[in-house]
């Protein structure tokens, strides 16, 4: 065991309003080296790197510098410390140079005043340092490429430095060739004795890049140690399988699959390709894949969100353009949306305005009847709640996402879409939507439904398809396991015959 | 986990009625009738003429131009968005009334058409300025007000001329005759009912309920098929509409001057804010905007009657806009505590241990960083 | 106001991006001013009048005067992202602080002069107070701020009273060639507001604040002290405004600003000068081009004869105008995979 650490995690744990997203995780990175964070959705990668950024404080557990215990209850702490992160999303002002943003706070100064002279030398010389001699310090940071960007991140991290340097899935939006220049990068990072934890769902760049790998899953670590003991594989298996349980409600008798209502063929807009796909009457199918897969996108192009700009659609045999929402709804169809407090609900007002929202703002002829039958969809959903004049603000998650349902079900539609239906929802509440589900296919509706929860997924989906990269990476049956879905989701090479 | 029972029926409202009434009455919205009365305690006492019928009455006929514009500003502010033109619409209908009626009563209803049409138009252009042109509303508005009176001014040749037949003025001035105990019911008062329950009951339907949502959160709104741009436009429209009316009642009783309705949409918007609805939008009642009207004019009475100058009137709004915007955001949920897991989610008891995965969370807690990745 | 990184360029085109936007906002505004020039320029010939005569750019110089002044100020407030609405009524407030003290006499002069200043510097601080501790938007705020001064002028002062000093009258009328001393002084300020938004620290962290308030604050920057500085000098810009409106007329006045509607002009100037309402982005530079148009635009269409009226009509058409198209052209997309995103579609796509 190498003796040199610069970086020691203890018994990381962290929760949220009673739910526990990491449990007793350890992580220990050593200068020079690059060491890889991996996990499906919802692993816990993201929390661990905010803590160790500082963004978040640990409920328990223990973060040690160069030996020394430290605390961050601010990001600029961990900053000053020598623990730098590049987010997913960075923090950089659009409006104002590269120079500018990356001294942001600490402006060098001569005789009072702000140097810009020394800054833009000095943010040459970090740029330099990395590699890169064509970006010029005086260029806005909104002219630049986002790869380019990124770079303006990690001199920012470099300049403080940092003995630590978090990249949290840097090459989600980079080009094969800015994957080089990232790489050659972080080469000459280590070549200065900085430790880099990097977090992909990329298995070819962890097992490029890495020299230890930390798996977690549900919150816990799995395993830590050398990538040179691990295969792609090995990997995926670790990363998932849990015993299915019969949790997931059966089909409901007499449920037949029917013609198709939903069909794509060769469509495409600017954050999906070439997607061949059919929904069919009764049927369930989950679209699996890992974050920023496109999957969100795709539902939200077939509801008219952000439309496709090539190939067709065709919906109960007929082709069809849906250019907006309003067209979705009135070719009845619907979008569960993924946030529900974002974009499913108006927080301020009642659970009636907001189950009868979608219905009186269409379709407002079926107001009257939608009206009537509310009190019976609620109960059938078990909704619990003080009365219909409640504000959904003051509901449970699993209740506010079950108005949402109703808000949908009241416009009766022949395709319904959803997006991570379950997320962030109590047990008993995903029965209900299960539930529902089912009586969705049962009663001819064709269901495509969006989940980052494997056993999910394949709990509830007549076949699976899976996405990678803004494609469709393929198909499974009913009787796929998390680690073929996880396997079509990485791109990584099975094994077969995994358990 | 579920129960094995049935479920009972969700009942449509929480509580008694009474205990509805209560509930209601702590919010700003509901406070505001409670302000009313209590300020009109005050006046009366301050003035025991003031408690008489006949000149309560004519104090509410008084009001009701201001009332009425204030329902108007209820649905842009109520949609998130301002109109500060209303003061120029105000202008320019009088002046049209001025001038195109003249001294000749037929002209009376042609005339009222064509302003009718007019303020219509002039909100249409401010709805779709906001919302196809993207331009912020107080900017579309205040250019409006701007366009609006230069226009107006131009085309009239800078002076208003002089006062419309006597007929037209009778709106706003006149009233129903000889009724017992009040003496007279001004016209004035008969239009605001009118337009006080037709507001409220457009709140009440389709179009009202997607108003709210709009400015609640604009992006749901549009994910469930609202056409946003439509809804506010039309808020907008109905907001000049409002102050079209507003000022043919100030015909009546203020003449046709070049001052005449001149930052009355600051009132409006005072008495809206006084009325307890948010701005930024999705919360308040359209009644409670028009009782805020009151509440302000009942305010300055009062501060008449106390010697203090009716100058110092911009002096009481500015001070009661700072105040509401920066209170009544937060009184709306004071004493209304969320149920125990309101934001977050409840995870049931694990019953076996293969079911315990954990569930994520609804949503991170808001990170005052940009760094939320949503997902993790 | 957003983290969201803007459009990528595609694969090809990485070499030229640096300067892909053919003109900054400032250069734009610049280059539209040219253009009006020249245009008022002919125009003014054909009425047998010289545009670049004495007379005529010293009535310019002296128009701009007021009108920069007030928008210097209100670009400092809108870059950190606020706004301000009240400065007409400290302009008039000044006329009358400054009028009342000096009362005609030279020896009061210094003293009118900074208790109007201090008068100013204190409203300003009340508003970003407002804005800060209360967390009410700056439109509301000063909204109130001013509608209370209002109130007070109404009250106080029934006409114009107070008097100039004759020193500050003289240095109101006179001037160095073809502009006033006012309007120099003008450019002077303007020059050290930019300067300091360039090499201070506090002109950096202004615009970290307005362009993104949660990125500054991760980076350690205290985000409430640029807000209250910028409301400060607002109000004392305002305040050199109604000073110089004071050696102009000689009086004090309670409505020659709102009279003048300063507030939106200022705003308007301020937008047509390329800096963003949602703040973070913009230049003095931009500012005084706006002014400058304005003022040309109100010099040709005196010298045209259109009528005032009509004047007003086609400012406000311009301010809705110049808001619209800044708007569009800082439209944040989303970065697209496969071709290039469309524009309109991104509006409905808000999320992380």
């Amino acid at each position: 065991m190498d003796a040199a650490v610069v970086l020691v995690a203890r018994g990381m744990t962290k929760s949220f309003l009673g739910n526990t997203v990491l449990a007793d995780v350890d992580v220990v990175l050593r200068p020079s080296e690059v060491h890889g964070l991996v996990g499906e959705n919802g692993a816990g990668k993201s929390t661990l790197m905010k803590l160790l950024a500082g963004v978040y404080q640990p409920d328990s557990g223990t973060i040690e510098l160069d030996g020394r215990e430290v605390g961050f209850g601010h990001p600029v702490q961990a900053q000053r410390a020598g623990v730098s992160t590049v987010f997913q999303e960075f923090n950089l002002l659009p409006e104002r140079t590269i120079a500018e943003n990356v001294y942001l706070g600490r402006e060098p100064r001569r005789l009072g005043l702000v140097d810009t002279g020394a800054m833009n030398r000095d943010t040459a010389e970090l740029l330099a340092g990395l590699g890169i001699t064509h970006l010029k310090p005086g260029t806005l940071v909104r002219q630049l490429s986002v790869a380019e960007q990124q770079v303006v991140e990690i001199a920012k991290a470099v300049s403080f430095d940092a003995k630590v340097i978090q990249m949290d899935e840097p090459t989600a939006s980079l080009a094969d060739h800015e994957v080089e220049l990232l790489y050659s990068i972080i080469e000459r990072l280590t070549g200065r004795g900085v430790a880099i934890l990097y977090v992909s769902h990329r298995l070819k760049e962890v097992f490029d890049l890495c020299q230890t790998i930390t798996i977690l899953k549900d919150g816990r670590q799995v395993s830590s140690g050398p990538a040179s003991e691990l295969t792609e594989a090995s990997l995926v298996r670790q990363m998932v399988g849990r015993p299915l349980t019969s949790y997931f409600p059966d089909k409901v008798p007499g449920t037949e699959v029917g013609e198709v209502r939903l069909s794509l063929q060769g469509a495409g807009n600017p954050y999906v390709d070439g997607v061949d796909l059919t929904v069919r009457a009764g049927e369930i199918v989950g679209l699996a894949g890992l974050q920023g897969s496109g999957r969100t996108e795709l539902v939200e192009a077939v509801f008219g969100v952000h439309p496709f700009d090539r190939g067709s659609m065709t919906l109960d045999g007929k082709t069809v353009t849906v250019r907006s929402p309003r067209q979705g709804v009135r070719r009845r169809l619907a979008l569960v949306t993924e946030d529900r407090k974002a974009k499913g609900l108006a927080l301020n007002q009642s659970i009636l305005d907001n189950a009868l929202g979608v219905v009186r703002a269409v379709l407002p002829s079926r107001a009257g009847a939608a009206r009537r039958e509310l009190p019976g969809v609620l109960s059938s959903l078990e909704v619990s709640a003080r009365g219909l004049d409640q504000e959904v603000q003051f509901l449970s998650g699993g209740n506010q996402q079950k108005v949402v349902l109703a808000r949908w079900l009241s416009i009766e539609p022949r395709v319904v879409l959803m997006d991570e239906p379950t997320r962030g929802i109590d047990v008993g509440a995903k029965h209900a939507v299960y539930e529902l589900m089912r009586q969705l296919a049962a009663d001819g509706v064709a269901v495509l439904m969006v989940s980052s929860e494997l056993p999910e997924v394949i709990g509830m989906s007549d076949r699976i398809l899976v996405m990678r990269d803004g494609v469709l990476a393929g198909e499974l049956p009913a009787g796929a396991t998390e680690e073929q879905v996880l396997a079509l989701a990485t791109g990584a090479a099975t094994e077969d015959g995994a358990a | 986990m579920t129960t094995t029972a049935l479920p009972r029926a969700i009942p449509v409202h929480q509580g008694t009625t009474a205990q509805r009434a209560l509930r209601a009455a702590i919010t700003p919205g509901g406070g505001v009738f409670v302000l009313v009365a209590v300020l009109l305690v005050a006046v009366i006492w301050s003035n025991p003429n003031f408690g008489d019928p006949s000149f309560l009455i004519r104090f509410v006929g008084r009001t009701a131009a201001l009332a009425i514009a204030a329902i108007g500003q209820y649905y842009v502010i109520v949609s998130g968005e301002f109109d500060l033109s209303m003061g120029a619409v105000i202008a320019t209908q009088v002046v049209m009334a001025g001038n195109l009626i003249g001294q000749d009563e037929g002209r009376i209803l042609p005339v009222m058409a064509l302003m009718i049409a007019v303020g219509a138009l002039i909100g249409f252009l401010n709805g779709v300025g906001t919302t196809l042109l993207k331009v912020p509303s107080f900017i579309v508005t205040l250019g409006m007000f701007l366009a609006l009176g230069g226009l107006v001014k131009y085309l009239t040749g800078g002076a208003a001329t002089g006062n419309p037949v006597d007929k037209f003025r009778q709106i706003g001035r006149g009233g129903i005759q000889d009724v017992p105990v009040v003496e007279v019911i001004p016209y004035s008062v008969i239009i605001l009912v009118v337009v006080a329950v037709l507001g409220a009951l457009l709140m009440r339907s389709s179009y009202g309920r997607s108003l709210l949502a709009v400015g609640d959160n604009p992006e749901a709104a549009a994910f469930a098929g609202t056409s946003v741009w439509w809804t506010k436009t039309w808020a907008f429209m109905l907001s000049s509409l409002a102050a079209t009316i507003a000022g043919i009642l100030l015909v009546g009783y203020a003449g046709v001057h070049p001052s005449v309705g001149q930052g009355y949409e600051f009132q409006a918007i005072t008495a809206v804010v006084l009325g307890g609805v948010v701005l930024g939008g999705g919360r308040g009642w359209v009644l409670s905007a028009a009782a805020g009207a009151f509440a302000l004019e009942l305010l300055l009475a009062l501060l008449t009657f106390r010697d203090v100058e009716s100058t110092w009137r911009n002096t009481v709004q500015g001070t009661i806009i700072i105040l509401a915007v920066a209170a009544s955001a937060r009184a709306w949920t004071l004493g209304r505590r969320p149920s125990g897991s309101s934001t977050g989610q409840v995870t049931g008891p694990p019953t076996a241990p293969a079911v315990d995965t954990p569930a994520q969370p609804s949503k991170q807690p808001p990170t005052r960083s940009g760094t939320d990745t949503g997902e993790h | 106001m957003s983290a969201v990184t803007t459009a990528p360029r595609t694969k090809g085109a990485r070499r030229n991006r640096r300067r892909t936007a053919p003109l900054t906002s400032t250069q734009l505004v610049y280059v539209v001013l040219g253009l009006i020039v020249v245009v008022s320029a002919l125009l003014t010939l054909t009425k047998d009048r010289n545009f670049f005569s004495q007379g005529n750019l010293w009535t310019i110089f002296t128009a701009m005067t007021v009108l920069g002044f007030i928008a210097i100020g209100q670009t400092l407030v809108i870059l950190a992202g606020s706004l301000d609405l009240s400065v007409p009524y400290v302009a008039s407030l000044t006329t009358l602080v400054a009028g009342g003290i000096m009362a005609g006499s030279d020896a009061n002069v210094i003293r009118g002069v900074l208790t109007a200043l201090a008068v100013a510097a204190l409203i300003g601080l009340a508003s970003g107070l407002i804005v800060t501790l209360l967390d009410v938007h700056g439109f509301i705020a000063t909204l109130g701020v001013g509608l209370i001064i209002s109130g007070y002028l109404a009250s106080n002062y029934q006409g114009s009273t107070g008097q100039a000093a004759e020193d500050l009258k003289f240095f109101g009328v006179t001037g160095l060639g073809v502009m006033p001393y006012v309007a120099i002084f003008m450019f002077v300020a303007a020059g050290l507001v930019w300067a300091a938004l360039r090499w201070t620290r506090w002109g950096h962290h202004l615009y970290a604040v307005g362009g993104n308030r949660a990125v500054a604050r991760m980076s350690g920057v205290r985000t409430a002290y640029p807000v209250i500085t910028a409301h400060v000098l607002c109000a004392v810009f305002a305040a050199l405004a109604g000073l110089t409106l004071l050696s102009r007329t000689g009086i004090g006045s309670p409505t020659i600003g709102s009279q003048g509607r300063y507030d939106l002009f200022s705003i308007a100037a301020v937008v047509l000068g390329g800096t963003l309402l949602a703040g973070g982005k913009g230049s003095i530079v931009g500012t005084i081009g706006g002014v400058a148009i304005f003022a040309v635009l109100d010099n040709v269409m005196g010298v045209m004869g259109i009528n005032p009226f009509l004047k007003d009509f086609v400012r406000g058409l311009i301010i809705v105008l110049a808001v619209a198209v800044y708007a569009r052209r800082s439209i944040v997309r989303r970065p697209a995979r496969f071709g290039h995103a469309s524009a309109l579609g991104s509006v409905l796509k808000e999320d992380a």
